[in-house]
Formats: C-alpha cells, sequence, structure tokens
C-alpha cells in the first residue's frame, strides 16, 4: 500500500486527463434525436420481447409530458435531445463468445484503460462488463461465476435469457415514472449490467462494469440490475470514462439494486467522465438515478463514490430500508475543480424498524467549481427505533469556487435518532508550509492533504481503486492552486 | 570553491508588511557547530527562521545567504528542505487524515529523489522509524496517528524532533523548541538533538531561556536586538541574560547606535 502510494505521488507530474482519445472503430449509428419510432429502432437492434418494448413506450410517452427538474444548484445548458444519438455500437460479430470473436481494436481500447479483457491479463479477483457507448463488449469470468449460480451478464442477454427475473425486478425501486432522466433512460436505455446473487453466495470476487463512451454526438443510457438474494453478499465497482470532445455529452444511467433478507450489497464507483476543460468546454453531463431497496430485514446497502469527473454531476444513490433491522451507507467524495458542478448526496428512506443509516459526504471545490451536498433522512411512521448519522464536510481551494449544503430532514416517529454534522474548511497556507519544509511540494501537499481529508470515504473502496481514487483526487485538482 | 562555512548570512534586511524587521544581519556557521540565537520579543527570532526557510510572509529587501556556498535565496521552500533545512516549528501544524508513516515516507523519498537516491524500501523505511521513535521517546501510537492531529504541546514539539531524526538535516533551526514544555520533556527533546547530532550537523537554536542551553550547549551565543546580532560569545553569554534579563544588552546596543551615527557623522 506504502508503495503504491508513491507510485501514485511520481505519476502525478504529468496530470492530464489520460482517458480523452477516441478508438478508430466502425460504429453501428442510427440517426441523431427521439421519438416513438427511435424506441422502436433501439428496441430492434435488441431484438427484445414485446414486454420489452411496451415498457419502453410507456417511458417514452410519459417522459413527453415531463419537465427536466431545476431545483438542483446546477447550470445547465439547454439540451437538445433531437441533437444526440441514443444508440451506437462498436460493429462486431453478435454476441461474442469467445474473446477471438471480440475486434482486437476493442480490446485495445480497455488495455489502454487498465481493463485488460484477455484471458492472460485479467485483473485477478474482479469479473468485469465492458461496455462501450450502447453495447456490452465483453463479460469476463462468466463461466466460473455460473457455476455458484451467479448470474453476471449485459443487461440485452439477461432480458433474452433470465426474462423472469427481469421482469420481476425492473422498474421495482426506480419506477419509469420516478424523474425526467430516469424516464428517459427507461426508453432509449441501451446495455448495462445485470447480476443476480443466488440465496446464500458470497460472490468470491468482485464484480465490475467498466463504462466508456467513445462516439461522438452520443448519448450513453445504460441500465444495471443488482439482485442480491437472501443471505448473499456481493461487492460490485462501476468505473468510466470518456472522450474529450468540445461538445458536452449526455450520460443518464439507472442503477437498481435489491436486497432481500440478511442479504448485502456493496456499490462503489469511480466516476471519472470527462470534466471539461480549463475553461469549462466540453465534458460529461452526468445525470444519474441510483437507488437500492433493502427488501428483506438485516439487509444492508452501502453507496461508496468517488466523483472526480464531469462537466456537471446530478447523482443521488439511495436506499429505502425496509425490511426491519436493515443498514444502508453513502459514502461520498466529490471534487469539483475548473468550471465543474456537482449536485449530489442520498436518500435513506427508514421504513422499517430499527433501521439504521450513515451519511458521509466529503465535498472538495476548486477553481470556480460548485460543490452541493443535497440529501434527505426520511423516517416514517412505523420505523420505530430508526437511526442516522450525517457528516457533511466541506473543503475549500482557492476563493472562487463553492460549497453549498442541502440536508432535509424528515422525521415521523418520536423514538428516531437523527444526527448531522457539517463543517466547511479550507486548506491553510500553514498546512502546505508545513509540508514544503518537510521537502513536499505544493502540489503534492494539497493532494497529501486532500486524500487525508477524503481518508474515511477511500478507505471504503475495495483496495485496488482506493489507489486509482487517490491518484484521481490528485490528478482532478492538478493546477487548482496558484 | 567549496566554503568552509555551512551557512553564511551577509547583510540580511528583510521586511514584513514593508516594515523592516531584520535590519543587516551577519552570521556565519561551521559544519557541526551549535548556535544558540537568543534575545527579547520582537527583535527578529522567528523572522529570520522565516527567512532562511523560504515562507513568504517576509520578503528579503538586501544582502545574502548562501548555504554550502550556494544562494538560498532563489530556492524555494522544498528545496530548501531538500538541500537539508530543518525547522522544528515553533507551533507545529495538524493535517487531519495524513499519518505520520505517509508523511514521513513521502518526506524522506523527495529529499532521496533530490539526491538522485533511490525510495527507501518499505522495511528500511520502517526500521528507521523504529529506531528514531526510540531515540526521542516517542509513543509508537503517535506515528499511526495523522500528523499532530489530537497531540499535546509537548508530543508535538517531540514529534518535531523525531522529524528531525527520520530527516537528518545538514542545518537544524529549533525555533523556541523549549516553550511550553515541562521538564521532563524539554530534557527528551534536548538529549534527542544530542543523540541525533552527527559532527557534520549545525543547529541553531533559537531561545528566549537559558534552560534548553543547559542541555544542548553551544559553541556561540548571539544576542539578537532590534534586525541584528549586536553581541557574540560563549556559552557564557547566556547564563549572563539569565541573571541580567535583556535590558543592558537594550541599552548597550542603543548607545553603540548612537556612537557609530555619530561615528560616520
Amino acid at each position: 500500500m506504502e508503495n503504491d502510494q508513491d507510485k501514485v505521488l511520481d505519476e502525478l507530474t504529468s496530470g492530464e486527463y489520460k482517458y480523452g482519445f477516441v478508438t478508430d472503430i466502425e460504429t453501428d449509428v442510427i440517426p441523431k434525436g427521439l421519438s416513438e419510432d427511435v424506441v422502436r429502432l433501439i428496441s430492434a437492434k435488441k431484438e427484445e420481447p414485446e414486454w420489452m418494448l411496451e415498457f419502453r413506450l410507456k417511458a417514452f410517452r410519459h417522459w413527453q409530458t415531463m419537465k427536466m427538474p431545476a431545483w438542483a444548484h446546477l447550470k445547465i445548458p439547454e439540451i437538445n435531445y433531437q441533437d444526440i444519438i441514443f444508440y451506437a455500437a462498436p460493429m462486431q460479430k453478435p454476441a461474442p463468445g469467445s474473446l477471438s470473436d471480440v475486434d482486437p481494436e476493442l480490446l485495445k481500447t480497455f488495455d489502454k484503460l487498465g481493463i485488460p479483457l484477455g484471458e492472460q491479463k485479467r485483473l485477478t479477483g474482479v469479473a468485469v462488463d465492458a461496455v462501450m457507448d450502447s453495447i456490452s463488449v465483453k463479460t469476463t469470468f462468466r463461466e466460473s461465476l455460473a457455476e455458484l449460480g451467479i448470474i453476471f451478464c449485459s443487461f440485452s442477454e439477461a432480458v433474452r435469457e433470465h426474462p423472469s427475473l427481469v421482469q420481476k425486478y425492473l422498474a421495482s425501486v426506480v419506477p419509469y415514472t420516478d424523474n425526467f432522466f430516469a424516464t428517459l433512460n427507461s426508453a432509449v436505455f441501451s446495455d448495462g449490467s445485470f447480476c443476480y446473487i443466488p440465496k446464500g453466495v458470497r460472490c468470491p470476487m468482485e464484480l465490475s462494469t467498466y463504462f466508456r463512451i467513445n462516439a461522438s454526438n452520443t448519448g450513453q443510457f445504460e441500465r444495471t440490475l443488482l439482485i442480491a438474494d437472501e443471505e448473499s453478499y456481493v461487492s460490485y465497482l462501476e468505473g468510466c470514462t470518456a472522450p474529450m470532445r468540445d461538445e458536452n455529452q449526455l450520460h443518464a444511467a439507472v442503477v437498481e439494486i435489491i436486497t432481500e433478507r440478511g442479504a448485502e450489497v456493496k456499490y462503489s464507483t469511480v466516476q471519472n467522465w470527462y470534466p471539461g476543460d480549463k475553461e469549462g468546454k466540453g465534458g460529461i453531463f452526468n445525470f444519474v438515478t441510483k437507488r437500492g431497496i433493502c427488501k428483506g430485514d438485516d439487509s444492508k446497502i452501502s453507496w461508496t463514490q468517488v466523483e472526480t469527473g464531469s462537466a456537471i454531476t446530478w447523482k443521488y444513490p439511495s436506499c429505502i430500508l425496509r425490511g426491519n433491522n436493515s443498514v444502508g451507507e453513502f459514502y461520498s467524495v466529490a471534487v469539483t475543480n475548473n468550471y465543474q458542478q456537482a449536485d449530489t448526496g442520498t436518500k435513506m428512506i427508514h421504513i422499517g424498524r430499527n433501521t439504521k443509516s450513515t451519511i458521509v459526504s466529503k465535498g472538495i471545490s476548486a477553481g470556480f467549481g460548485q460543490n452541493s451536498y443535497r440529501g434527505l433522512v426520511k423516517v416514517l411512521g412505523k420505523a420505530e427505533g430508526a437511526r442516522n448519522y450525517s457528516q457533511c464536510d466541506s473543503l475549500l481551494l482557492g476563493d472562487k469556487c463553492g460549497a453549498h449544503t442541502f440536508p432535509y430532514i424528515e422525521v415521523d416517529n418520536p423514538s428516531a435518532i437523527v444526527e448531522h454534522e457539517a463543517t466547511t474548511s479550507r486548506i491553510g497556507e500553514d498546512q502546505i508550509f508545513y509540508c514544503n519544509q518537510r521537502g513536499i511540494s505544493t502540489e503534492d501537499a494539497i493532494g497529501l492533504i486532500v486524500n487525508g481529508y477524503a481518508r474515511e470515504v477511500i478507505n471504503k473502496l475495495p483496495m485496488e481503486f482506493a489507489v486509482e481514487a487517490q491518484k484521481l483526487l490528485q490528478i482532478s485538482l492538478e493546477g487548482s492552486v496558484g | 570553491m567549496k566554503s568552509e562555512f555551512l551557512l553564511q548570512i551577509k547583510e540580511l534586511k528583510a521586511t514584513i508588511d514593508n516594515k523592516e524587521i531584520l535590519k543587516g544581519l551577519n552570521l556565519e556557521v561551521k559544519p557541526g557547530e551549535i548556535h544558540a540565537i537568543m534575545g527579547p520579543n520582537g527583535s527578529g527570532k522567528s523572522t529570520l527562521a522565516n527567512v532562511l526557510t523560504g515562507r513568504d510572509i517576509a520578503t528579503v529587501t538586501h544582502g545574502s545567504v548562501t548555504f554550502e556556498g550556494k544562494d538560498l535565496l532563489v530556492m524555494s521552500p522544498e528545496e530548501r528542505a531538500r538541500e537539508g533545512i530543518f525547522l522544528s516549528f515553533q507551533y507545529p501544524i495538524e493535517i487531519p487524515g495524513v499519518s505520520m508513516v505517509n508523511f514521513m515516507k513521502t518526506a524522506i523519498n523527495e529529499q532521496r529523489k533530490h539526491r538522485g537516491l533511490e525510495p527507501l524500501s518499505a522495511s528500511e523505511f520502517l526500521r528507521q522509524m523504529r529506531e528514531k521513535k526510540e531515540l526521542v521517546e516517542i509513543d509508537s501510537a503517535l506515528t499511526n496517528r495523522s500528523v499532530n492531529e489530537g497531540f499535546s504541546g509537548g508530543e508535538k514539539k517531540k514529534n518535531e524532533i523525531f522529524q528531525m531524526a527520520m530527516l537528518e538535516p545538514r542545518l537544524a533551526l529549533l525555533d523556541e523548541t523549549d516553550s511550553g514544555l515541562d521538564i521532563d520533556a524539554l530534557r527528551i527533546v534536548a538529549n534527542g538533538v544530542n543523540k541525533i547530532r552527527r559532527t557534520d550537523t549545525s543547529v541553531i537554536v533559537i531561545t528566549h531561556y537559558q534552560r534548553l542551553l543547559d542541555y544542548i550547549v553551544p559553541d556561540y551565543v548571539h544576542v539578537m536586538y532590534d534586525g541584528r546580532i549586536v553581541r557574540t560569545a560563549g556559552p557564557e553569554l547566556a547564563l549572563e541574560l539569565e541573571e541580567r534579563g535583556y535590558d543592558w544588552i537594550r541599552k548597550e546596543a542603543d548607545v553603540n547606535e548612537e556612537t557609530w551615527t555619530t561615528d560616520r557623522k
């Protein structure tokens, strides 16, 4: 771990966005714009059953009646939905069975991103579903997981091969009417990951999805559905990057998690979409709905996110604590540098008895960045003995950035205990000088201090990702101190 | 040509907020020497430490400072540190969440990189940590905590000396290291300094009081007054100051100043 730390520091001398390249690959692209025909076309491309198309159409019709939400502390330029391509798929033979069927360009791309898909080079202990633009390119370790009864595949495959599971759980946590972006996603989602952990199984490796946007003028709308059956456990990781482009690109994903009695899901995200350049040009609009339900008693859902990328982030990974004694956690580090904006937080809905939630949010603002925490803790009347602890810290670098906190607390049960703590601090000149005096440069000092500040959250990540996240934090703050 | 002096300060003038604090200070330190700088509040002792370590609150307006023959004033604070200048802070800073281990390892490897050396291996680093901890009688648990966070005043000072032991500087500046220490902590800190000192390490002890000099015996005692060194002698001067206070120095210096200006006329 300590050695990694050194490597981290060494690599930081050249810290621009490292993932901004474009893969030159033939891509199947449908015409720009959104209409019922486009929804049908997407469904047809994916050779979906009728029920899936019906779901999409219902969502699309509903979406047409909706308006984009305006309550977030964000300045979002007008998005022209007729100017977006809603489906773009790298050309390859249908459903690659073996690795030799996958286009070498794609393998090279994921190699470059540090996600080797080849049998020899696979990340040990991590099964990956690699998604480029609208489709899943390859899912590793499928067979060995299948031996345990674990289903880990692309969403499209799940629709074909496990329709009853998909039908049972799809939109059971985030209904198609939920919100503007989730509804849009329900109409046009292209691919994503599907995961089912059967009763009593502890998934022996980390499961992960790596999302890559490649094609230009394209939106990415993926859908992830994760079901942990009784007494099961899985740790799930999500990473994402995109090329550097001058235009903004829309990413509107939906993630749903269901935990049955005694099950536990740990969901970690390292979000590193292209944040735009120093003047705020380009970058991804990351408008994502993530929600889990602790359906069974004694179940647990834990969200950990490190958000360093995207021009604008709008995201509230939430937990519905329905089972008695269920536990919800949210650990977040969100960085906004240059002209990045983030409005992120969580909702903890306590329904069951003795439900418990923990929220730790660490915002870091630099440059002209605007960083908001928005969180809701809601305790319903029957949630006897509910407990929540929230801690929202903001760290400011420089004097042109902003940090904002919007906590909402609604309690309908008198036995509930809800705690909220908030702090705002600035990196002190004296802290930096202290590091300088020990031979540590100012950039590295900021990296150390910021990583120290975020440690509580970073420690929640699986180790490989923790190292990655530390690097990211420092890189995204590069040049933020004059 | 290499200078016989480790540190050479000539006619140094420096201002803070346009107010002149150092008014033509001269000081020469050879390798291995211990110098004590004493003087009343406001005489410019801390400003001298700031100027030597490159803290930008003070602006140098005149004079030169060379360290091992190199111009110190053009170096950044971190370069000076890597060259071997160490400051034991009067008020050590807390850095929450950053472990002492991580902090120290980063600092040592930056210094090694500067000197063209490979980073220290984990086992060698831990061995040194253990060894140096014993040297300054620092509680093992402290180095597992965040930098100075929740340390008592004495622990912070001991931690400074511990860092000094780890970094093995060429020149150590101890800025009021004795302030706020009880007699036991003072003894530990002073013994630490003595044990760590190698023959070529020089130390500048900035202090109000003589008591630290009972343990760290200086080769020279300088008295600073009004931005200048007004008197230099052996360790006996510290005792004299302890007995007589600073007033007589003040008077003498003011008189000299008058005489000097009169002479000039």
